[in-house]
């Protein structure tokens, strides 16, 4: 809570204060609904106007034992009434369902934040679960914070005497209860979520009803007991005038997608396999039927990657959505693709280690497995959004390029950008170019490799053209014909050409901004969701004063075709990265530059101020952090 | 789409390309075979697709002047999936082995198969890895001497039939590579099928596996070892004179067989029904082994059922009869949204 000004003269019962931004992060059991809570804040806030930024953290485990450690879910919610592009480092208010969400968060939390407690669940038998020797509100550990004790099932069951709801029932109504209270403390109206709820439970209405009432009461309780001596308020975002959503990752991809197919004017065929962290494309594409959307929930990854390819045989884009492990499944698959050159779109929502890792963490350890993981000479374009609006512009992109290059493409998202969400001016679509794709149809002197000299892609030669008939295949492509040659010559040949092809797509996508001088001592680069934080960083620093640039890679292969350039520029380049130094090891090669590599592997994105201290350091700046 | 289709010959069927199967393979036959019955179907050429996997049998593809798609190990029926569900205009064709779709591609074949997707699947059994110089497949019987096992093999092998009616498939037929008349008119029988038809080819490896079918295919086995299914008609095979058939024993829940005669006729035996909807008989059937039992021949099983690509497309029509065509701002403005007016006011 950064500013804080009195608004009400000393001496009231409450008084008001403004606040430029604030970071809440709601943390209970997986089964204590803290994703909808912090989604309803989010939206309820997102109505008022302020910029916003969130970051959900849940288990893999769908409920993981009650009460214990591993089953703690989080939603931090960033506010602001200022342009902001990162889910805040460190929560201001911690609200802790139970003593493990409070032993799992605590240490996140800024000193004298805010904690509110539900102690109704602080009894002996939860602290073992959690592992607490000691009930933490005894034992110290709460010291320094400002904490608030709420009985709140007890509250919940009493606001709730009337409903016909089982007891179980009125206590999954308690995370309301708490919604209400935030709402009061950060000066929210109610409505939006009531609507929410009254749509939600439309043919539930005890439970529409009991958790209107429980927000309510949350909202009433805190107004009657005088809980918090103070109200808080975030003023609205100067934001552009325009109609606004909010938006994640996922969705904004699956619109892109869809937007990207329909801009090409083919039907976009999805193939997937239900894997965490990118099932929400699946879902979502699979409830835009009506779009002409085809999607194929197949029997396992590699399945969905050849559907896939088939649909792209038979002339619509075929598309697949999947997490690291299954694009390791798909590469033999991908390799087809890209030998018998026919355009496909790789979704990968990237996630967190190698085998099956931390599958709700993310990471961006999968750049090099998209680069280079198959066999053989296997280069492919790889494109990364760096927000979860960016989501839907890279999806379009992805399309584009795969349709006018016949060639796969592969998207890496991450667990971040897939479930974090930010308000979204929604663009004029009339706005966006068409890329219409012509399928080959004239029989006359058709040669199934035959390449247009722009782009290097030979004919979409569809089934159903009369004169066209022709095979293809993975084995190696005789120039031109098509047939199956192992003619050494031409081999070398074909893998120049399709290395070729992809190096030509830099001729087609937008040169590497730099934001910040042209030139200078230090730049930091970044690529994929990492540029929030970067912003962050970089905008901090120079409120200190320090001259830093910085710019964010969209395009990794192939690179913008100024990329050797803007780094030849800059005296040292700083490269975070959630990955073990993937991208420095590619300029590193591809460019000989030194660049500083940052890696982070821990599941988590970047806080703006680790990249702030590395800035200081790249400047030997002393740091006061 | 031409309205009319032009008169087609075998001729018409065949490629520019050289085929390089080894002399003697069975798979002359069967490529000769279904080159014959393509043009007999009265589909134009360019809208039907073959696709095969990786082996011998997925060579198929460049000696048909058709579209042809020759994919990767085991992955065919997936393809052909993407392929039929989105291009449900095309007639599709699957070519694989014993290897690629009962070893690598087990998955995908008895998925495509449980689907129903409309796609026709010729499993070519030579019962041995050929391409890869002569591994034991599995469907080589137990005990198989090969570089790989070279003491024999351990493991059981499957039965493709019993592994397509175990997998839910509509149409389930065996033919011979060399039994050319019988081989075409499962191929005809397999073309009008709607619905996914599977069809086990028995083939020659006259390289790695010369002769594993020929206590069958020798000219004075075919009558002894060859039951020959006709929807409709008795269980009866063997030379005249020699007749046998096979009788249900009701008791012991097993088919045997009886000789003819002797107050035992054809009305005795099992009338076949290819288009009863429980596959169990059918399963029994292919479970029938030798040396006791004949091999069954032709249809095992056709019943009708709704295709998969069918169901997809009506899905698609229905949801766009119900919710229209959706423009693209419809879809952006989907969700909760609100108004940030020149003067930052804020309505929703």
């Amino acid at each position: 809570m950064t500013t804080e000004t009195a608004t009400k003269p000393s001496g009231s019962v409450t008084s008001h204060q403004a606040l430029t931004e604030v970071v809440i992060r709601f943390a209970g059991d997986s089964g204590d609904g803290m994703q909808i809570t912090g989604t309803q804040f989010t939206t309820t806030s997102a109505l008022l106007g302020n910029d916003l930024s969130t970051l959900p953290d849940f288990p893999a485990e769908i409920r993981a034992p009650a009460g214990t450690l591993p089953g703690v879910s989080a939603f931090q919610v960033r506010i602001a009434d200022h342009d902001i592009h990162t889910p805040g480092d460190a929560p201001d208010v911690l609200v802790a369902m139970n003593p493990a969400a409070l032993e799992v968060n605590l240490r996140d939390l800024k000193a004298n934040g805010v904690v509110i407690l539900n102690t109704d669940e602080f009894t002996a038998r939860n602290f073992k679960k959690a592992g607490l020797e000691t009930d933490p509100r005894e034992d110290g550990k709460l010291e320094g914070y400002r904490v608030f004790e709420v009985e709140l099932t007890t509250v919940t069951r009493r606001a709730l005497e009337d409903s016909p709801l089982d007891v179980r029932g009125k206590d999954r109504c308690k995370n309301f209860f708490a919604l209400g209270m935030c709402y009061w403390l950060f000066s929210r109206p109610l409505q939006p979520t009531i609507d929410w709820l009254e749509k939600k439970f439309a043919k539930k209405p005890d439970i529409a009803a009991a958790n209107i009432t429980c927000l309510q009461a949350g909202w009433n309780y805190c107004d009657i007991t005088g809980l918090f001596q103070v109200r808080y308020e975030v003023e609205s975002a100067a934001l552009p005038a325009g109609t606004y959503r909010n938006i994640n990752g996922n969705l904004a991809l699956a619109m892109g997608l869809v937007a990207g197919t329909r801009k090409s004017g083919v039907p976009l065929f999805l193939g997937s396999y239900p894997i965490t962290p990118a099932s929400d494309l699946l879902h979502h594409l699979s409830a835009m039927k009506h779009y002409g959307v085809t999607t194929f929930q197949a029997e396992d990854e590699i399945a969905a990657v050849c559907a896939a390819i088939g649909a792209s045989f038979g002339g619509a884009l075929g598309m697949c959505s999947t997490s690291g492990p299954g694009l390791a499944l798909k590469s033999e698959a991908i390799n087809l693709a890209l030998m018998t050159e026919l355009p496909l779109v790789i979704l990968n929502v990237q996630r967190a280690g190698p085998s099956t890792g931390m599958p709700t963490k993310t990471e961006q350890s999968d750049l090099l497995q998209a680069m280079f993981g198959r066999n053989g000479e296997s280069p492919l374009p790889v494109i990364a959004p760096s927000s979860p609006a960016d989501c839907f512009w890279a999806g379009i992109e992805a399309c584009r390029v795969a349709v006018e290059s016949m060639v796969p493409v592969i998207l890496l998202s991450d667990g971040y950008l897939a479930n974090g969400a930010e308000p979204w001016k929604l663009p004029d679509i009339a706005d966006l170019p068409d890329f219409p794709v012509e399928f080959h149809s004239d029989p006359e002197g058709f040669q199934p490799y035959q390449r247009r000299e722009d782009t290097l892609a030979r004919p979409w030669a569809i089934p159903g053209t009369a004169g066209l008939e022709h095979r293809i295949g993975g084995l190696e492509k005789q120039d031109g014909s098509g047939n199956v040659s192992y003619d050494p010559e031409n081999h070398q040949r074909m893998t120049d050409l399709r290395a070729e092809k992809i190096a030509r797509i830099a001729r087609r996508i937008e040169p590497l901004a730099v934001d910040g001088d042209e030139r200078g001592k230090l730049l930091v680069l970044g690529w994929g969701s990492t540029e929030g934080a970067i912003m962050g960083a970089v905008l901090a620093a120079r409120a200190e004063g320090l001259t830093v640039s910085r710019a964010q890679l969209r395009w990794i292969n192939p690179f913008p075709a100024n990329l050797g350039e803007v780094l030849a520029n800059f005296d040292q380049v700083l490269v975070p990265e959630m990955n073990g130094g993937q991208l420095a090891l590619l300029l590193r090669a591809g460019f000989l530059k030194n660049v500083t590599s940052y890696p982070k592997v821990e599941g988590k994105p970047f806080y703006r101020h680790e990249i702030l201290t590395k800035i200081k350091q790249c400047l030997e700046v002393a740091d006061a952090n | 789409m031409p309205t009319e289709t032009p008169t087609l010959t075998k001729k018409d069927f065949q490629s520019d390309q050289e085929v390089r199967w080894c002399p003697g393979c069975g798979d002359y036959a069967i490529l000769s075979a279904v080159q014959s019955v393509m043009p007999e179907l009265g589909i134009p050429k360019e809208r039907l697709v073959v696709i095969s996997g990786i082996g011998c049998s997925s060579r198929f593809p460049y000696y048909m002047d058709t579209f042809g798609f020759h994919t990767i190990h085991g992955r065919a029926p997936a393809i052909a999936t993407g392929l039929k569900t989105s291009r449900p205009d095309l007639e599709v064709w699957v070519v694989t082995g014993d290897g690629d779709a009962l070893s690598i591609g087990g998955n995908h074949l008895i998925h495509v198969l449980r689907r129903n997707v409309n796609v026709k699947i010729l499993l070519f059994n030579n019962r041995i890895y050929g391409l890869t110089k002569g591994q034991y497949s599995p469907t080589s019987e137990v005990g198989k001497r090969t570089k790989s096992t070279p003491v024999g093999s351990i493991d059981n092998p499957f039965d493709p039939v019993s592994v397509a009616l175990g997998a839910g498939a509509t149409m389930v037929a065996r033919s011979v590579d060399i039994f050319q008349k019988h081989l075409k008119e499962t191929l005809r029988r397999v073309a009008e099928h709607q619905g996914s038809a599977f069809v086990e080819i028995l083939q020659n490896c006259n390289i790695f596996n010369d002769g594993a079918f020929s206590y069958l295919t020798d000219k004075e086995n075919r009558e002894v070892e060859g039951l020959y299914l006709e929807h409709g008609k008795p269980l009866v095979f063997g030379p005249p004179g020699a007749e046998r058939g096979i009788r249900l024993d009701a008791k012991a829940m097993r088919f045997e067989i009886v000789s003819l005669g002797n107050g035992i006729g054809p009305e005795d035996c099992v009338v076949w029904d290819e288009s009863r909807p429980d596959p169990s008989l059918a399963f029994m059937l292919a479970q029938c082994h030798r040396p006791e039992f004949p091999t069954a021949l032709g249809v095992l099983r056709k019943v009708d059922a709704p295709t998969y690509d069918a169901g997809v497309i009506a899905q698609i029509a229905q949801q766009q009869e119900r919710m229209g065509t959706g423009s693209l701002e419809e879809l952006l403005y989907s969700g909760e949204t609100w108004q940030v007016a020149a003067d930052g006011s804020i309505t929703r």
